[in-house]
């Protein structure tokens, strides 16, 4: 069991390095959105896991709060950029 | 039982969230890279939330993990197309090789307006009339303003 998430753990981190690359190459703002969306992603993911490897079932609520975060994050986004806002990509 | 099941869920989580993350390091443009992140990232954390449910097999934190599961579900396509909408319209290039825009023939980026292509002469007539209502969008306000000046200056 305890092989299992560390691999989890492996493999999301390695996601993480991924995304970082693009979230800094990214060459326009929504690439960049669409970046910190799959992080949050994936945060969610790795909280998850460490619910299982810690045994600690409040770790779910955490998770509940960061999708819910990562949506807010996503609209706010689409809406300074679709309304305009001073943009520096 | 359960544990297999939940170490099957927790590796096929990483898998897909890995090749998610691949998608949005390799793929060429934004609605591309969308593609891979929206369904595969989703993918991942509802994977995850299952195992969870499966590892501590509690009524409490099912109904928890159901609930996130749910969430991801409304949201995740919401996101995605806020911000491919947006993309779009603030002029994202797409990829060369891409065989087709859709889009493009119905919508107008100087007045940020659709049309389907089916409208009857009336209602070109109401669309030609109606031009001068700002659209909610700031888009090409710029080459607006750069267009308004030589009707002023002939008058």
């Amino acid at each position: 069991m305890s092989w299992v998430i560390y691999l989890t753990f492996a493999l999301m981190s390695l996601a993480l390095i991924l995304v970082f690359i693009r979230l800094v190459k990214g060459p326009t703002l929504p690439d960049r959105v669409v970046a910190l969306e799959l992080i949050a992603s994936i945060m969610v993911g790795m909280i998850g896991v460490h619910a299982i490897h810690t045994q600690t079932s409040s770790f779910i609520d955490v998770a509940v709060v960061m999708a819910l975060t990562a949506f807010l994050a996503a609209i706010g986004f689409a809406r300074f950029l679709e309304r305009g806002g001073p943009r520096h990509d | 039982m359960t544990e297999w099941l939940t170490m099957i869920f927790m590796i096929s989580s990483g898998l897909f969230m890995l090749l998610a993350a691949l998608g949005v390091l390799r793929l060429p443009d934004l609605p591309t890279r969308m593609h891979a992140s929206t369904k595969a990232g989703a993918l991942g954390a509802i994977l995850i939330m299952a195992a969870a449910a499966f590892f501590f097999a509690d009524g409490v934190v099912v109904t928890k993990a159901i609930a996130v599961i749910l969430f991801i579900l409304i949201t995740a396509p919401i996101a995605a197309h806020a911000i491919g909408r947006a993309g779009y319209f603030i002029g994202v290039p797409l990829w060369d090789g891409s065989v087709k825009d859709e889009l493009k023939s119905c919508y107008d980026p100087e007045t940020h307006r659709l049309v389907s292509g089916l409208e009857t002469a009336d209602e070109i007539e109401a669309y030609r009339k109606n031009l001068d209502i700002k659209p909610k969008v700031k888009l090409k306000q710029r080459s607006k303003k750069k267009v308004a000046p030589p009707p002023s200056t002939k008058s």
